[in-house]
């Protein structure tokens, strides 16, 4: 039997560590992740959660003691956001070249200087070819259900990979929702135990973390390549099976609006809850706005957006990330990579907005709308290839 | 060394967890501090290594150096990595998904993967009191970049960060007390070692082995290679150290600090500089002021110590 609660998005995700029966958690806290960390800490203290929580001094040796619980056979969780990410930047890299099955929910908030504790995605897109497989949740619900997922994905013998599940600071994390509790014994159903291929244990010595020469890095490379690729398939397998377990709908790309829509709005995020209201109000006006939001980002699920973007006329990729110097988004250069090697026909046009925890209402959403469809292609000011929305110069 | 004389702290001295193949310098003190003190461990064991010359010269994809489960991850996180090892292991014994029994978790890095760059880590998984052991294998440099300077190395060196030349010494400042760092932790046990003392070194594993709790064992490991000395010297320069005073062979147990094995009357420190390399610009005058320095610190830790 599930239940439903009214509960803050962060309670809720260490809630659902808990229903995966997280075995090992490494942690360090920062803001805005901070309330699923103290929680778990909670669980682990009362004894409702039977697992070692490791007070590290840092998210460096958050993500290396995560690592090495990892490694172990143990299941392993950890959260973190922004700076912490940063710090945790090197060993990203390593856990998933090691093809360890941690679970991170990470909290996205904006990089310092100058600092700033609000969400955008300047971690997460500076962390995004980590080699993590990533999804991006919009509500508390995805993000439960998303985090219990993600163990099943991460573990699949087809995969063997770390998994990031993706939620905006403060403006879900810090939500209270109506959520709904898969039973412990659904959940157990759905998730068994984690069986790893290899361990650290002296009855079965194994060396882990080897270095490559030249002759085979780019193999061992191109086959965790091929690993996250081909998790795309295991990621909506586990979806699907979730759905008919427990009723709840995902897919890799996610839609609203776009079967009549010639104009589709692309995002990641919370923000879509935006753009649906935005969408809604558009319609009343009798104009008709698509979305069509990523669900899974890590590997990029390039074919599903095809197929709903192959006949669009315009796509507007809207990203909470500066471009640092790059032509475009990191989100639109996926998009025009998408586009190019598709041979789509299509005006493609980017916009940056809600830095460092900047609100986009639903009306600045529609006035981009507007100046989209009035118009061809979009110049914008400063010879910039791309707009910022709302920004004062 | 017979292998028979093991068999006070082994019970299966004749078996390497170090094999042979790896493509450590020709008379490496540090491998041979490890291939040693790991016929202590024994089999029971897991092993996280940091980044540097232990790492590179034994796990080359797609062979290994070691009969042991053994990982490497970082330079700089062997400590937090064998804090998850602990832990992990920890979770899964208590829920019965692995057998209860006593596992070894060691932790082993360089000078510069414990006194530079690993030093949170490792203050951070003894501050937790993480049931392992960690090595320290200080060959007073980074060797695995090309003999660069780290805060463990002595005065005076030369490395190549470390040049001496029209303004400069060689390293210019005094190597970092870091059994002191790891004493201070207040963590059960902490020793410093020396190959070129194997029963002292290995009676030495074998209480931190014992030890509940973390353990901090800071190895002196002659590096023929960046100490520019004839690579069948490593032994004998072990001995020098030690007999100077340079380096001390003491244990910190439960706070009380115990001197293992004294050295008095204390060589001159020239005996040790001369014929190495790295001092070979040393003026009289610095020779003497490291000379002052030893005397001082020998006396300082006469002062806090038990005689053996
Ligand atoms: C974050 C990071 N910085 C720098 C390096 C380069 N690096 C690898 S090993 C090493 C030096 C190792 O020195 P030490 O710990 O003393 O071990 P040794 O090789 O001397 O045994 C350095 C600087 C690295 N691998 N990672
Ligand atoms: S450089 Fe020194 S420490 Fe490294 S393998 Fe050679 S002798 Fe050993
Ligand atoms: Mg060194």
């Amino acid at each position: 039997m599930s239940t439903k609660k009214g509960m803050e998005v962060s309670i809720a995700a260490s809630v659902a560590a808990k229903l995966a029966r997280v075995e090992a958690i490494a942690a360090y806290p920062i803001t805005p992740q901070t309330h699923i960390v103290e929680h778990l800490a909670e669980l682990v203290a009362n004894g409702e959660l039977e697992a070692a929580y490791i007070n590290v001094e840092s998210e460096h040796s958050a993500m290396s003691a995560c690592v090495g619980a990892s490694a172990t056979g143990a299941r392993t969780f950890t959260s973190t956001s922004s700076q912490g990410m940063e710090l945790m930047h090197e060993i990203l890299f390593i856990a998933s070249g090691m093809r360890l099955p941690i679970v991170m929910a990470a909290v996205n908030r904006a990089l310092s200087s100058p600092l700033s504790i609000w969400g955008d995605h300047s971690d997460i897109m500076a962390a995004r070819d980590t080699g993590w497989v990533m999804v991006f949740c919009e509500n508390g619900q995805e993000v439960v259900d998303s985090i219990i997922m993600a163990f099943k994905i991460a573990e699949d013998r087809r995969v063997l990979l770390p998994m990031m599940v993706n939620l905006d600071g403060f403006s879900l994390s810090h939500v209270i929702e109506p959520i709904e509790f898969p039973s412990q014994e659904d959940v157990d159903r759905f998730l068994p135990p984690y069986n790893p291929l290899y361990t650290l244990h002296p009855d079965k010595p194994v060396t882990m973390g080897a270095y490559a020469m030249p002759e085979l890095y780019t193999e061992a490379k191109y086959s965790q390549e091929m690993a996250i690729r081909n998790s795309k398939s295991v990621v909506k397998e586990v979806m699907d099976q979730f759905s008919r377990e427990f009723g709840r709908t995902y897919n890799l790309v996610e839609t609203y609006n776009t079967e009549k829509a010639d104009t589709i709005f692309m995002a990641l995020g919370s923000i879509n809850e935006n753009i649906k209201t935005a969408i809604d109000s558009l319609k009343e006006e009798g104009k008709e706005l698509g979305l069509v939001s990523l669900r899974l980002f890590r590997p990029f699920p390039d074919a599903e957006l095809f197929e709903v973007l192959k006949n669009k006329k315009k796509i507007v990729v809207l990203e909470r990330v500066m471009p640092g110097g790059a032509m475009n988004g990191p989100l639109f250069n996926e998009m025009a990579s998408l586009v190019v090697s598709n041979g789509l026909n299509v005006q493609l046009e980017n916009f940056i907005f809600g830095l460092g925890g900047r609100d986009v209402e639903p009306e600045e959403l529609m006035e981009v709308y507007e100046q989209v469809v009035s118009s061809g292609k979009l110049s914008h000011a400063d010879n910039k290839n791309y707009g910022v929305i709302g920004v004062r110069s | 060394m017979r292998m028979k004389s093991l068999e006070r702290y082994t019970d299966n001295p004749e078996f390497e967890y170090a094999t042979s193949g790896h493509r450590a310098c020709q008379g490496c003190a540090e491998i041979l501090a490890l291939r040693l003190g790991l016929k202590v461990f024994g089999r029971d064991s897991i092993i996280a290594m940091a980044t540097g010359c232990m790492e590179i010269i034994s796990t080359p994809l797609p062979t290994t150096s070691w009969r042991l489960p053994w990982i490497h991850v970082a330079f700089e996180n062997a400590a937090a990595v064998a804090s998850g090892i602990e832990s992990g292991i920890g979770i899964l014994m208590d829920k019965g998904k692995i057998a209860r029994k006593d596992i070894n978790v060691i932790a082993i890095a360089g000078d510069g993967g414990t006194s530079d760059i690993g030093l949170q880590a490792l203050s951070g998984a003894m501050e937790r009191g993480h049931n392992f052991t960690y090595i320290c294998v200080d060959n007073e440099a980074y060797m695995n970049t090309g003999i660069q300077r780290s805060s463990s190395t002595p005065f005076g060196a030369m490395t190549t960060t470390s040049p001496p030349g029209k303004k400069g010494i060689g390293q210019a400042t005094q190597k970092k007390n870091m059994p002191k760092i790891a004493a201070a932790h207040n963590i059960p046990y902490v020793a410093t070692a020396c190959p070129s003392y194997p029963f002292d070194f290995l009676a030495k594993i074998k209480k931190a082995k014992a030890t509940k709790g973390p353990a901090y064992i800071h190895v002196l490991s002659v590096c023929p290679t960046g100490w520019r000395i004839p690579s069948d010297q490593a032994i004998h320069y072990g001995r020098l150290a030690v007999r100077t005073g340079i380096f001390p062979l003491y244990e910190v147990e439960n706070g009380r600090y115990r001197i293992t094995y004294s050295p008095e009357p204390l060589r001159p420190v020239s005996e040790y500089i001369k014929g190495q390399g790295r001092f070979r610009h040393l003026t009289e005058d610095l020779i003497a002021e490291i000379q002052d320095h030893v005397n001082h610190d020998w006396q300082d830790l006469k002062n806090h110590s038990e005689m053996k």
